[in-house]
């Protein structure tokens, strides 16, 4: 955790995030990005080694239980049409992008 | 028999409990109908100022509203919330009504179901007014990132209500509801509590059901109430409570009475108070506030023990590096391709993504996006991710060995009371430290409420956070409802 980004760094972590930033946008994102992992960078003090990571407080003693799942069977979902309805692009039967491969 | 319009104006005007409203309703002497109608006015004579509501559900509402009254006119039995206006956090999706979630990349959308917590409310006879604004996908701790405009202060309208249930807390503030739900992810409910001056609850995380909740960090999203006191809090949390085979963390667990819990005396009860919370950076009048609140919880009968939750520094940079990278991973799925916002300049699908995200999200949710999927990328997932989720458990541990020897833990909602509109827009990372006091429970899972607990000189509302362990919601209100009592509500 050294907590500095490049404006290489951000370019490269909106293409993974699927977002595009504009020169406008990418200089005060860099700026922030760099102020907020300098702040986070204080875990860095804390001595971790052998704690077990903590993905759900489910798993804590007394925490509620983890749920079970519901048996495999088959309920019905919502209705294509009903789903199709929303989408800004169909066919009815699909959702229509624009084109994947050049040809 | 007609409903009795004086009445039903000075319901709507001088609002009254859930309990006297509902009762007024099954008596017949108030129409649930009049009463939406009432509030409805209300909504649009307030609304242009305030900004909480984003959409109103008017026909469903009537609807439901009409067969409370015929219900109540063939004396049937009546559910527990039986015509009352309650009012959803646009990131609850409610069948047909537009879901913003604050952004604009989900214009246009109209779920096709109902959340969970929303179907349950109504199941109890509540009447679902409409959507509320807040921020953007739950991002935020002044409503200052809606893509729709700041929501306003009822209480002063310099000032924000909070966030990101900022209009939840308004709308229960102003009485454009009888109460409300909203959602806390880091302190989205308790702090917008705090700075409207009204209750606001945290369920244990599992305690409600997050189907149909527009995810944002789905290991610390909670769905919960607002209301104007604790006892129509707890009735509210009761209703939407409970298992739902559709949200596999959700706890099976029962769920108690809560109402009944809450007369219970507190004489004996151990309360925390953690050093921590009352350090450098708490304001003075919240202090005094908070201390005058704690001498009365000790004039009931309370135990005070002074304790120290030393990691609790850690909690804001832990809590950042999780729910961004949470989030990253959660609003991938806003792609323009099955509903929502689709950007009509792409030649390529590629494109159509980019552009799509581009437009529609505003620059809150790309920082937390970015900041998320830096910390999750190859080569620093074990520095960030891992390392917050190891702090995480030792935040957890603090927390559940406190409590071994306190049963509830009392500090501020917020460090200062409502800041005004701007004062923090421009510096993130002075934003999320507005989270500081309500983050760590968020990461341990535990429940929590805010309860009014005075004012500044300026009049501004200061909440005093009530915490309680995994399950313990009836010791959190019961503690909130001394509060309350204490000043003569």
């Amino acid at each position: 955790m050294t907590g500095r980004v490049s404006v290489e760094d951000v370019k490269r972590i909106a293409e993974l995030a699927n977002l595009e930033l504009t020169p406008e946008e990418s200089g005060p994102m860099l700026h922030d990005l760099n102020a907020i992992l300098e702040y986070v960078a204080q875990l860095n003090e804390l001595d971790t080694a052998g704690v077990t990571p903590l993905a759900q407080v489910g798993e804590l003693p007394g925490a509620g239980g983890v749920s079970v799942l519901r048996k495999d069977e088959r309920v019905a979902g919502l209705g294509r049409a009903d789903v199709m309805a929303q989408a800004p692009e169909t066919d009815q039967a699909f959702f229509k992008v624009p084109k994947v491969i050049e040809r | 028999m007609q409903s009795d319009a004086k009445t039903t104006e000075s319901l709507v005007e001088l609002p009254k409990t859930l309990a006297e409203t509902r009762s007024a309703i099954a008596s017949g002497e108030v129409k649930a109908v009049d009463l939406a109608e009432g509030y409805y006015r209300r909504i649009e004579k307030k609304n242009p100022s305030l900004n909480v509501y984003l959409s109103l559900t008017r026909e469903r509402a009537l609807e439901q509203a009409g067969r409370v009254d015929a219900a109540a006119a063939k004396g049937d039995s009546l559910g527990p919330l039986a015509g009352i206006p309650v009012g959803i956090k646009d990131v609850l999706v409610m069948k047909g009504a537009p879901a913003t979630a604050g952004s604009k990349i989900l214009q246009g959308y109209e779920p096709p179901y109902d959340a969970t917590a929303v179907s349950r409310l109504e199941a109890a006879g509540a009447v679902l007014l409409g959507k509320i604004n807040c921020d953007e996908f739950a991002m935020g701790s002044s409503n200052e990132n809606s893509a729709y405009g700041p929501v306003r202060n009822p209480v002063d309208p310099e000032c924000v209500p909070g966030g990101s249930s900022g209009g939840s807390a308004a709308a229960v503030a102003s009485n454009l509801a009888v109460a409300t739900l909203g959602t806390d992810t880091g302190g989205s409910i308790r702090q917008p509590a705090s700075f409207c001056g009204v209750v606001g609850v945290l369920p244990t995380y599992g305690r409600v059901s997050r189907y149909g909740l527009i995810a944002f960090a789905s290991s610390l999203d909670r769905v919960g109430p607002f209301a104007s006191n604790v006892k129509d809090a707890a009735t509210l949390l009761g209703v939407i409570a409970g298992h739902d085979p559709r949200d596999a963390t959700s706890s099976p667990a029962p769920v108690p009475d809560y109402a009944a819990e809450i007369d219970k005396p507190v004489e004996g009860l151990r309360i925390g108070v953690p050093a921590e919370y009352f350090a450098e950076g708490l304001d003075d009048e919240v202090r005094a506030s908070i201390e005058a609140g704690i001498d009365s919880l000790r004039a009931s009968g309370c135990t005070i023990q002074a304790i120290s939750l030393p990691k609790t520094r850690y909690a804001i940079p832990t809590y950042y590096l999780l729910a961004t990278a949470e989030a990253s991973a959660n609003l991938a799925r806003f792609d323009g391709v099955r509903y929502g916002y689709r950007s009509a300049s792409s030649a390529t699908l590629a494109e159509m993504y980019r552009h799509s995200r581009d437009e529609g999200f505003g620059a809150e949710v790309k920082r937390r996006i970015l900041l998320g999927t830096y910390a999750l990328s190859a080569g620093y997932y074990d520095a960030y991710y891992l390392k917050a989720q190891q702090v995480r458990r030792l935040l957890a541990e603090e927390f559940l060995h406190a409590f071994a020897g306190v049963d509830a833990i009392v500090t501020p909602t917020s460090p200062i009371p409502a800041f005004k509109l701007g004062e923090k827009s421009g510096d993130p990372l002075a934003m999320y430290l507005a989270d500081i006091y309500t983050v760590t429970a968020s990461l341990a899972g535990i429940c929590g409420v805010s309860v009014p607990c005075g004012t500044t000189k300026a009049g501004l509302p200061v909440g005093m956070q009530v915490l309680a362990g995994h399950m313990q919601e009836g010791t959190a209100f019961r503690v909130a409802r001394a509060v309350e009592a204490a000043q003569g509500r």
